[in-house]
């Protein structure tokens, strides 16, 4: 495990972090009948190389709009995203895919497992298409679930559905993790575990992520936590000390 | 206009106008089918009806007779004895005999029958209808009436000249008026099966002129006579048989095997058999539709429904509401399928009316037709609820108000035979999904086969109609030129044909009307003697093979041989109808399957024999150069012992002129029929998995695939469909082609069943073709899926 010692850690530690995402000047409204919701205003930010990123917010405060659009789905209505050396928000249809395909990976609030696939199957269809994946029995290991490989959605719990979703957006080795909500749907104790998959993920893997909460309790295991509120963003703090996911309660 | 509409409404009934508007590219590709069956049931039951009742008071308004014959010449003295037979009602002489025709711009002579009228005699059976000109003038010599198909065919009218050969004397006649009657409602050549109106026609002439003609004056040689009520037909036929033999009758016929009434006849069940299986297709498809759209509708509202169950809304009111949706789903297409029904019936009347002739063929669609079509959708529609509507009014609302849970699938068959390792995830996927519902993918696969199977049919009716051309025109009627003697005439014949110009070879033959008997059964039958060593005229089975003649023993058609019940070694009593009516046993030596017609052939010495008759002739196949046509056919026009003269190039080009055509037409409608089931099923089965998993397809689309991709996880469901409806289209097809084959009367045409590769090839191809365009017109909607949505949402 020693190549997996957080060699942008150390980056980040020497003072020169390196921004895999960068934001800058960003905004989205929507437009509802004649109403104009402001869903962002005018937010910058940054995602370091092998950090683990908490956003934290109310419900409606724009964090998922946010992660939609560093994450491809979506977006702005002004300002710039930058992944690497590549402008987002100038890209198309086309380009926005590939990036998904090639660098993000996503676990959502509600797994989203194919039902017709099994475990392995589920993370199979994931590395077919991916560049540089690791094998999918190894990413179901990783989360814990080398015992399960051949169940179907159905047969496993929410718990071990979203560790499936976790090892499904692992396995192509993504550039960046982007969890939206991952315990929203999930018990304390569940919770917790996903947590932590979660956590040895970005330490053993050094992969960047963010993690959008409203659960202010998640943040203490955060490199970095970012308050947003109202569209904008309120704080951005680093973690002196950081919490184990077994260490937090809630 | 809406809005202020919906008011009007209760809250469930708006939903009910809301759900529809919002599924409406599902009803409307469900109420296409509905269209299409209502239509197709519309036009052929009120085209049948109107057919049937047209036949039926143009036969009670003109008389027309109930049994039939022809003798060779009685004195009218012995039409009161025909009358008298008991159950005889009216008895109607005439005089008929066919003539030549000489037509100025056609090069080979027509042939013409001419029948006798006989005003004076007061009882007219089969009267006439004039459609143009007017009657017979009263003793006028040289007027004839000529029929309606004839007259268009040749172009022409009341007042134009004629010049026939009657009983070997050319006379020019006068077109007094353009005539139509019962006994020739089908204008053909007796032996021919399809219509050759420019050359053959029929002339009716006063009794008093015809009978001059023939010198048949107070003689006839052909009775028909109808039955009083409760009379029995067999024992008439067999009495007027007797009063007739000494007069050389050839044996009565009833009205069923009269020749026009057997080919209306025939149409009208072929008629009824498609207006009942082909709308039975269609509506089966729309309960299918309705079926899977609605089991899909009660499962996205399942919480709804539990809703309103809690909020006091009875079983009752609600299995209703999913009723009163499927019903209003195919509402618009009944009433679409009427309007389209009445005019492709009234298209349809209009093509018969060629074929056809009637006094008066109005296309009306009875009440009756339309009550019948409103009632056959709706119970299709209500077949196609009833699951769902069950599940609905089932449903315990506590239960439905909680989220259903994640669909279940398990290791089958893939799985435990490890064959799953070969296939990617996507075809996993797929075939996953069809196995969790094998029913829905069985009858899916069975909808779409079954618009394969039309066009197989449909084509099918091509490789049948190609194959009896090639066996007909190719291999049995190899002559240029047949001739056919009003008399039989001696063998030395032949060198006088030979030395006509532009004849290179002769093949003589005898031919005459037998009845031939075995056991209880009789049939009446053409004898035709054949010269051994013939290559003109050639017996060939269906299989395209050559049939020699035996030198002793009768070759009999498969069709005939199985009416008589007789078979290959048994003897049979042919009793021969004409001359010294000798009768002879004879052993069957062959039976062969034939397409055309009730064949019985011999060897013509050993037919001379069985007639005790020298080597006489009863007609001749000729091959003719092409360069001295002409020439040759101005002589036979002018031979008065030639009665027909045949020409199967003519046959052929009239038979793709009228019947080409209307199969071409026929099949264009089955095509387009078709399309609308392939679009319709796979639309629908298209849209329905859009609906299941969209949420996955979208989940997709985040973690990087294309939409191309999920574009074929999609519709790859509906692509292995398309391809099983293939094998089992085609079965189907094959089956229906079969049954269609044994429903047409087979003494008329035995359709043979060949299919070529082009049909399997063109059914599959264009149900494909349809069903890519739907489904391609379903991705579409892809670019709509709501990527943020799916992350926020559980379904």
């Amino acid at each position: 495990m020693d190549a997996i010692t957080d060699p942008a850690r150390t980056t980040e530690k020497t003072g020169n972090p390196v921004a895999v995402l960068q934001a800058r000047g960003l905004s989205k409204v929507y437009h509802m009948g004649e109403v104009d919701v402001h869903a962002l205003r005018e937010v910058d930010l940054d995602l370091f190389e092998g950090e683990l990123a908490v956003l934290l917010g109310a419900s409606g405060s724009g964090k998922s709009t946010l992660l939609n659009i560093i994450g491809g789905l979506d977006t702005p209505t002004s300002g710039t995203v930058t992944f690497r050396d590549h402008i987002l928000t100038e890209a198309d249809d086309v380009a926005l895919t590939e990036y998904r395909r090639d660098h993000v990976g996503f676990v959502f609030q509600f797994y989203n497992l194919i039902p017709s696939l099994t475990a392995l199957e589920n993370v199979q269809l994931i590395t077919e298409i991916a560049v540089d994946p690791m094998d999918p029995a190894e990413a179901l290991k990783l989360v814990g679930l080398g015992d399960r490989l051949h169940h179907f959605p159905a047969q496993l719990s929410g718990g071990e559905q979203q560790r499936v979703a976790i090892a499904r957006a692992v396995a192509k080795q993504p550039d960046v993790l982007l969890c939206d909500e991952p315990t929203g749907a999930l018990d304390y104790k569940t919770g917790k575990i996903v947590l932590e998959v979660i956590e040895r993920v970005n330490r053993e893997l050094n992969t960047t992520t963010a993690v959008i909460t409203h659960n202010e309790a998640i943040s203490r295991m955060a490199d970095r936590v970012i308050r947003i509120g109202s569209g904008r963003i309120v704080s951005i703090e680093a973690n002196e000390e950081k919490a184990s996911p077994g260490e937090l309660s809630w | 206009m809406v809005k202020q509409r919906l008011k009007l409404l209760s809250p469930l009934n708006k939903k009910l106008v809301r759900d529809i508007n919002h599924l409406r590219g599902q009803v409307f590709a469900t109420a296409l089918v509905v269209a299409c069956g209502v239509a197709s049931f519309v036009a052929m039951q009120a085209t049948y009806d109107s057919l049937l009742l047209s036949r039926d008071t143009y036969y009670s308004l003109y008389r027309f007779a109930d049994v039939f014959s022809s003798v060779k010449r009685a004195p009218d003295s012995i039409r009161e004895d025909i009358r008298k037979i008991p159950g005889v009602s009216e008895v109607q002489t005439r005089v008929v005999s066919n003539v030549t025709i000489d037509l100025p711009d056609l090069p080979e002579p027509a042939q013409g029958r001419l029948v006798s009228v006989d005003r004076s005699s007061g009882s007219i059976l089969n009267g006439l209808y004039v459609q143009r000109g007017r009657e017979l003038t009263e003793g006028a010599r040289d007027e004839v009436l000529i029929s309606g198909a004839f007259a268009e065919a040749n172009g022409l009218n009341p007042g134009d000249s004629l010049n026939v050969v009657i009983n070997g004397r050319w006379r020019r006649l006068t077109i007094a008026g353009i005539a139509l009657s019962p006994e020739y409602i089908y204008e053909i050549r007796p032996g021919s099966i399809f219509p050759d109106n420019r050359r053959f026609g029929i002339l009716w002439m006063s009794r008093r002129s015809a009978a001059a003609a023939f010198d048949m004056e107070n003689a006839f040689n052909d009775v028909s006579l109808t039955l009083a009520p409760g009379a029995n037909e067999a024992d008439v036929i067999e009495k007027l048989d007797d009063v007739l033999e000494t007069y050389g009758g050839t044996g009565a016929i009833g009205r069923t095997d009269q020749y026009s009434h057997r080919f209306v006849s025939n149409e009208l069940s072929e008629l009824e058999v498609f207006g009942t299986f082909i709308p039975a297709i269609f509506l089966g498809v729309v309960a299918f539709l309705l079926h899977l759209i609605l089991s899909r509708l009660v499962g996205i509202e399942r919480e709804q429904i539990g809703l309103l169950k809690a909020f006091g809304y009875s079983n009752r009111t609600i299995g209703l509401h999913y009723l009163k949706l499927a019903v209003l789903a195919i509402v618009g297409g009944v009433i679409i399928g009427i309007a389209l029904g009445a005019w492709l019936g009234s298209g349809m009347t209009a093509l018969y009316a060629d074929f056809f002739r009637f006094p008066i063929l109005e296309f009306t669609v009875p009440f009756s037709v339309i009550v019948w079509a409103f009632a056959i959708s709706f119970a299709a529609a209500a077949v196609g609820a009833v699951s769902s509507v069950r599940r609905a009014v089932t449903t315990r609302p506590a239960e439905a108000m909680r989220p259903e849970p994640p669909a279940d699938f398990q290791a089958g068959f893939l799985e435990r035979s490890g064959l799953n390792k070969m296939f990617s995830a996507e075809v996993r996927m797929i075939a996953r999904n069809l196995a969790r519902h094998p029913l829905k993918a069985l009858l899916s696969i069975v909808g779409i086969s079954l618009s394969v199977a039309l066009l197989f049919i449909g084509f099918y009716f091509y490789d049948a109609i190609n194959r009896l051309i090639e066996i007909q025109f190719n291999r049995v009627q190899l002559e240029d030129v047949e001739v056919t003697f009003n008399e039989p005439m001696p063998s030395e014949t032949r060198y006088e044909l030979l030395n006509l110009p532009g004849v290179n070879r002769v093949e003589t033959y005898r031919a005459v009307p037998v009845k031939l008997r075995f056991g209880s059964h009789s049939r009446r039958a053409g004898l035709v003697g054949m010269e051994q060593g013939g290559r003109l005229r050639n017996i060939v089975d269906k299989n395209l093979r050559d049939v020699r003649i035996p030198n002793e023993g009768i070759v009999l058609s498969t069709t005939l041989a199985e009416s008589l019940g007789a078979a290959e070694g048994d003897e049979v009593t042919v009793e021969v109808t004409e001359g010294s009516r000798p009768v002879a046993k004879v052993s069957v030596a062959d039976t062969v399957e034939e397409a055309i017609g009730l064949g019985v052939y011999m060897d013509s010495d050993a037919l001379h024999r069985l007639l005790k008759e020298s080597d006489v002739v009863s007609g001749a196949y000729l091959e003719v150069d092409d360069k001295y046509a002409e020439e040759l056919y101005e002589t036979l026009k002018n031979t008065p012992a030639v009665a027909g003269v045949g020409r199967p190039q003519a046959a052929l080009d009239s038979f793709n002129e009228t019947v080409g055509q209307t199969i071409g037409t026929s099949t264009a409608f089955l095509i387009g029929f078709a399309c609308v089931i392939a679009f319709g099923v796979v639309y629908n089965g298209a849209r329905i998995a859009l609906s299941e998993r969209g949420r996955e397809l979208a989940s997709l689309r985040v973690l990087g695939f294309t939409r191309r991709e999920i574009g074929v996880i999609l519709l790859g469901e509906q692509a292995i469909l398309t391809g099983w409806a293939a094998p089992v289209g085609w079965a189907i097809g094959f089956v229906l082609c079969f049954a269609i084959t044994r429903a047409i009367d087979a003494e008329i045409i035995r359709l043979p069943l060949v299919i070529s590769t082009a049909t399997f090839v063109y059914s599959f191809l264009i149900v494909a073709f349809a069903a890519l365009l739907s489904g391609l017109l379903v991705a579409w909607r892809l670019r709509n899926l709501d990527l943020i949505e799916v992350l926020k949402t559980r379904e």
